[in-house]
């Protein structure tokens, strides 16, 4: 099935602040593979998530600091002592594969 | 036309805390894979990451000992990529906001010194180990897999990027081992190539000597030791020159180190563009380092290398090379000024540390210094073997130079008088040789006496028992 059957979708959907290929370069990027339907879906929500995020650059927000994080907080850490670790056979447990104590993976 | 070759570092250290740097799974070398490995380091869904306190301490301190500035406020981002040492497909790592920058490292030379800028240094965590086995037949049974070990899966990793301020291979050997050296005598890394607990990856251009153009650059990996490095970037600058004087153009390219030590292209070399998309790390709340905490760790900063290596020169009247194998560790550096301020002739000191007390291995912070230093006082009017065997015992618990110096030594002519004799008697051939005019063959004799006593006796009292004999 080829885009031609969704050229009017199409058309409008990518008029709008994300291309089909910026959907696909992200998809891309998240080992994700998108049908053609798909990425018009995918696009369109995505176009309606930046738009709503847009709002906000209605607003003048000069002298405003980037919020790295909702919470005012700071310094949240945690002493440097050890606690348990997981034994070998939990940490396992959910490898599709496995060697030795090692999980196995196709070669990278 | 003459060429500069511009150099930058960025080098990663693993810091040796007791936990990672977001879960307090215990950090070890060496062990089986995957025994030191929780929810968190192996990303499961649904855990939170807690930082390490103390690797944000030490990442501070190791900023205060590069001159950096500590920011105010600092905050983790997430690097996006999917590889599968990286389970989260999220590196946590730091961005426009590090906890150090704007620093600088002084690495003295024998000509001039360089002042290199430090960009910056954060904090992140490592990756896991991949161990890639089989595949090379490409045959269905050798099917080539990936092993992966988490245990090394989230060690904190301190990520320091220079300026392009290295303008020779050398240059950048000492830059190294200089950071090294700072780093291990701040006591937050065993900074080891063989471990990798060192890593750095180089980045070259050149440019017509006077310029302060950039051109293109390649960036080498791999590298598995200083002295590599040092050849590498050689051969590379090398290389770019060679293509410029050809009329060419250089190309951006990743350059890697193989064993045979030879500059090559990854075999993938057309890599996609990486487009990481960093975000604030939603999980973690910004650090501000308390003001008191950065004065507090500013004040256990010690002296630098570099700024130690120049003062030795200065203040010992040294030579550049001495000063800078002397200050090869700290011990060895804390040692040689124990031992010129308890009286030894600087120079003096620094040749036995060099050379002879090198030679014995024995671990300079072991070493009483008084009790070496007599030692080294002594060198001229013991025999060889007697020094030699003191330096060797001087890092033993309660050493005593005295056994090895005067007491205990024959000095009396009474008692050495005999030996001389036997000596001359069984080398007449000599002894007429000697009288004839050979005068070198001194020493012959009193080898030979010293041989007798066992190394025993006082060199000076042999001498001149010896020349009273002989001349007689």
């Amino acid at each position: 099935m080829g885009p031609v059957a969704f050229s009017e979708t199409f058309e409008r959907i990518w008029t709008m602040a994300i291309s089909r290929e910026e959907v696909r370069h992200v998809a891309r990027l998240a080992r994700l593979e998108l049908s053609e339907d798909e990425l018009a879906r995918f696009g369109g929500q995505l176009d309606a998530i930046l738009e709503a995020v847009g709002k906000v650059g209605e607003l003048d927000l000069s002298g405003v600091e980037p919020t790295a994080h909702p919470l005012d907080l700071v310094n949240v850490w945690s002493d440097d002592e050890p606690r348990g670790s997981l034994s070998v056979a939990e940490v396992l447990a959910n490898a599709p594969d496995s060697e030795d104590t090692f999980f196995r993976v196709p070669p990278a | 036309m003459s060429w500069q070759p511009v150099i930058g570092l960025e080098i990663h250290i693993h810091l040796k805390t007791r936990t990672k740097m977001f879960c307090r799974c215990e950090l070890a070398y060496g062990l089986d894979a995957n025994t030191r490995t929780c929810p968190i380091c192996l990303g499961h869904p649904g855990t939170l990451p807690v930082p390490n306190a103390r690797a944000i301490e030490w990442t501070i301190k190791l900023g205060l000992a590069l001159g950096c500035e500590i920011a105010d406020r600092a905050i983790f981002h997430r690097k996006n990529y999917f590889y599968p040492d990286l389970p989260k497909g999220y590196q946590i790592s730091q961005y426009d906001e590090p906890l150090c920058r704007h620093g600088r490292l002084l690495v003295p030379g024998p000509e001039v010194d360089a002042e290199v800028g430090i960009v910056r240094a954060h904090l992140e965590e490592d990756a896991a180990k991949n161990v890639h086995v089989g595949g090379a037949a490409g045959r269905i049974h050798g099917a080539g897999r990936t092993l992966v070990d988490f245990n090394r899966g989230g060690t904190p990793l301190v990520e320091i990027v220079t300026r392009p301020d290295l303008h020779s291979a050398d240059e950048a050997r000492r830059f190294l081992q200089l950071l090294r050296q700072t780093v291990v005598e701040l006591g937050i890394s065993d900074a080891e190539m063989e471990k990798g607990s060192l890593r750095f990856d180089v980045n070259v251009s050149v440019r017509p000597a006077g310029s302060d153009e950039l051109r293109t650059r390649t960036e080498l990996k791999n590298m598995n030791s200083f002295a590599f490095a040092a050849r590498g970037i050689q051969r590379e600058v090398d290389r770019q020159i060679g293509i410029y004087e050809a009329g060419g153009e250089v190309e951006q390219e990743t350059l890697h180190f193989d064993p045979d030590h030879e500059l090559a292209p990854p075999l993938r070399s057309k890599e996609e563009a990486q487009d990481y998309r960093y975000f604030p790390e939603p999980d973690l709340v910004p650090l501000a380092p308390p003001r008191q905490l950065v004065e507090r760790l500013r004040k256990e900063i010690p002296e630098p290398p570099g700024a130690r290596i120049r003062r030795f020169e200065s203040q010992y009247g040294l030579r550049f090379y001495d000063a800078e194998v002397l200050n090869g560790s700290v011990a060895l550096a804390e040692l040689y000024e124990r031992v010129v301020s308890a009286g030894v002739d600087a120079k003096a000191a620094s040749n036995v540390l060099m050379n002879e007390f090198a030679r014995t291995g024995v671990e300079p912070g072991a070493v009483d210094a008084v009790e070496l230093a007599k030692v080294i006082e002594a060198r001229a009017r013991i025999p060889r073997d007697r020094f030699n065997e003191a330096l060797a015992g001087s890092g033993d618990p309660g050493f005593d130079a005295e056994r090895y110096l005067g007491d205990g030594l024959v000095v009396e002519t009474s008692e050495l008088e005999p030996l001389v004799e036997r000596v001359l008697a069984a080398n007449e051939k000599e002894v007429a040789a000697y009288r004839a005019g050979k005068r070198g063959l001194l020493g012959f004799f009193v080898g030979q006496v010293m041989r007798e006593t066992g190394g025993n006796a006082d060199a000076r009292v042999v001498n001149e028992l010896l020349r009273t004999k002989l001349d007689a």
